[in-house]
């Protein structure tokens, strides 16, 4: 089972899901705080979502305040940088080059294009914090391989 | 040196509108042995510095906030309390950078933030101080490292209530020890490398202040402009401002602990005698002008601190002499809250910054000068409030203002309006001793007051202090002169006060009892 999560938590660094910066989390979590990293993750998901909103409702406006939209997403790209999702990161620098070029479909395309990373990494962490609780707390402490 | 200094248990502001990273930056600071205080708006931040003063030793903050600019916060912090910001951006382009370090930041961290860059922050609080201690050397202190060590050791060591007191008899001492250094600045520009703030130079800085008037921030780069050094940087104009206030604050604690208690007769501070010696050269006219103002300030104020006065002067031997015999009576008068509202700004300057109050500008005036000035009162009147106004918006706590004699509490922005006159002056304030005061004051000082055209109250103080009065006044004019109310073109008169926004003559907050507004306005040292 140990095994299992680290394998997981390994998979999520190489295919660049999530970048050190959850390693540096993972060393922070320590017996006064033994789920930190798991609370921290759960914080951000649910932060990100009303940024994400947001994002969704100006887009949907249509008016195209490149300005503000660059400024959301300066939030976000903060936000997502520190759990380390890292592909989720990659669409925020993205979208506000084409914010600055002025790209309203470049923007559209390369909002969709994260939400979807963002989806889906939090379906990939909920499964490896849910699979680390099982395992026991001594393993989501280790650094992976 | 920093033989003391120790980064546990640094006090440590956070400030970040994303939990995600407010909630890990607390953390990493916790693993480095900080104290760490979160805060997920910039005014919240604002309102927790304010009110513990000296309850942080540095500041992180986000670069992008949504209820304030980030840059903005670092400017205010560093304005009014001078403390060291961290920037932190998860950008980090040049521009971004360059204007994190302009407006005073002392470091700008890129997210994500790595444990080893927060481990070493307290260098910038270290640094901080021993800059201080420097300027200060450079003005002829010699203890600086002593005293920094002490400061150090006290603060990180964490003594609580201890701690701070003891800080403050520290940093009283310290300053005391500026003022006896204080007549020697050839000394300070042989010690270090570092622009020494002679007293022309701080003058020009004054003067540079000054001009910038009311309706503007006093900032660092108008200052500089004004003040036409070429060789002189923004960033040593914003430390020296930073430092000055610093500096006035501190003062204001000291004599917070030193202030009178009860009626303030009971000024004995020894100080108060060479406090008082130097400030008799001037007509006074000001420092008359001043006094009034005091009086409404001081009666603000809770604590009447003596000690300012005796720390200020620090020029006049012969006034020293003049001096011993009365202080004792004149004390009442003298050291009282108005003294110490005088003596702040009497006291040297010693790059402490206060906030953006007046202080400073009376302060360095003492500080540097001792000269006696004839229009100095109105100078620093004019200064005082400007800066006061400019820069500090926000109500200036009354309580920070040092329960004394501090400039504080004569450019405290309380809640009067901007226009201060004498002839302005709120009765129930004016009318404090003043009449009482002019009755004993020599014909000078009658001729002065009633030039200013102010309307003496009736005075209701006791027999004993007249002659105190008398001889305090005259001390106090000198002292306000010697304190370095540089005034350089003005004469006392009334527009001066006019110019004053009276809530920085007056700390409408407190009320000092009867024997203190005495005092106050009998030695004029109220000026400030």
């Amino acid at each position: 089972m140990q095994r299992q999560v680290a394998l997981i938590k390994q998979s999520l660094f190489d295919q660049g899901y999530l970048d050190e910066q959850f390693m540096a989390l993972e060393e922070l979590q320590d017996d006064a705080n033994p789920n930190f990293v798991e609370e921290v993750s759960a914080l951000y998901f649910k932060d990100s979502a009303r940024l994400i909103n947001n994002i969704d409702q100006a887009l949907e406006r249509g008016s195209f305040d490149f300005n503000r939209l660059d400024s959301y997403m300066h939030q976000f790209k903060g936000s997502s940088t520190s759990i380390g999702a890292n592909k989720v990161k990659a669409e925020c620098t993205m979208f506000r080059d084409y914010c600055r070029a002025g790209n309203a479909e470049g923007c559209l395309r390369t909002f969709q294009q994260l939400k979807k990373e963002h989806s889906t990494l939090r379906k990939k962490l909920e499964h490896y914090f849910q699979l680390a609780r099982q395992a026991g707390p001594k393993e989501t402490a280790r650094r992976p391989k | 040196m920093e033989k003391g200094f120790s980064p546990v248990g640094l006090r440590v502001l956070v400030v970040d509108d994303d939990p995600t990273w407010l909630k890990i930056l607390e953390k990493m600071l916790k693993k480095c042995s900080y104290e760490v205080t979160t805060c997920g708006l910039a005014r919240e931040a604002l309102k927790l510095l304010r009110e513990r003063k000296d309850g942080y030793d540095i500041v992180i903050s986000d670069v992008n906030m949504p209820d304030m600019d980030g840059f903005k916060l670092l400017e205010h912090v560093g304005l009014e309390l001078d403390l060291p910001v961290i920037m932190m951006s998860v950008d980090g382009e040049t521009s971004r950078v360059m204007k994190g370090v302009q407006h005073g930041a002392c470091d700008y961290l890129l997210k994500p933030i790595r444990m080893k860059e927060l481990k070493i922050i307290w260098q910038h609080v270290l640094r901080k101080k021993l800059q201080e201690v420097r300027d200060i050397e450079g003005c002829g202190y010699e203890g600086g490292s002593d005293w920094i060590t002490r400061y150090d050791e006290s603060h990180f060591l964490g003594s609580g209530e201890d701690v701070s007191f003891g800080k403050k008899r520290k940093d009283f001492d310290f300053e005391k020890k500026l003022l006896q250094d204080e007549s020697d600045p050839s000394s300070s520009s042989s010690k270090k490398a570092r622009v020494v703030w002679s007293f022309e130079l701080h003058q020009k800085f004054v003067n540079a202040v000054n001009q910038i008037g009311c309706d503007h921030k006093a900032g660092p780069k108008k200052i500089l402009d004004l003040m036409n050094v070429p060789w002189l940087t923004r960033e040593n104009v914003a430390s020296h401002l930073q430092k000055y206030r610093l500096y006035l604050s501190r003062l204001e604690k000291g004599k917070e602990l030193k202030c009178y208690s009860g009626g303030g007769k009971s000024m004995d501070s020894p100080l108060k005698d060479t406090e008082f010696s130097s400030g008799h050269q001037s007509p006074g006219k000001s420092s008359y002008v001043f006094s009034g103002g005091n009086n409404a300030l001081l009666q603000k104020a809770t604590d009447i601190n003596p000690e300012p006065l005796a720390s200020a002067p620090v020029s006049d031997p012969n006034c020293d002499a003049i001096m011993p015999p009365k202080t004792k009576k004149t004390r009442i008068g003298f050291d009282p809250p108005i003294s110490s509202t005088a003596f702040d700004s009497l006291l040297p300057w010693s790059d402490v910054p206060e906030p953006p109050e007046s202080k400073p500008v009376l302060y360095e005036n003492s500080f540097l000068h001792q000269q006696p000035l004839s229009s100095q009162s109105s100078y620093v009147a004019n200064t005082a409030p400007c800066l006061m106004e400019e820069e500090m918006k926000p109500p200036y706590e009354t309580p920070a203002i040092g329960t004394c004699v501090n400039p504080d509490e004569f450019i405290m922005p309380q809640d009067k309006g901007p226009t201060v006159t004498l002839q302005d002056l709120d009765p129930s304030i004016s009318n404090m001793k003043l009449q009482e005061f002019s009755s004993n004051v020599t014909n000078n000082t009658e001729s002065i007051l009633r030039s200013l055209n102010w309307e003496l109250p009736e005075s209701h103080h006791s027999a004993s202090l007249d002659t105190d009065l008398d001889f305090s006044w005259l001390q106090g004019e000198r002292f306000l002169a010697n304190t370095g109310l540089q005034f350089q073109d003005y004469s006392s008169s009334p527009s001066l006060l006019s110019e004053l926004p009276p809530h920085l003559w007056f700390g409408n907050e407190r009320l000092p009892d009867p024997d203190e507004y005495s005092f106050m306005v009998d030695h004029g040292l109220f000026i400030s």
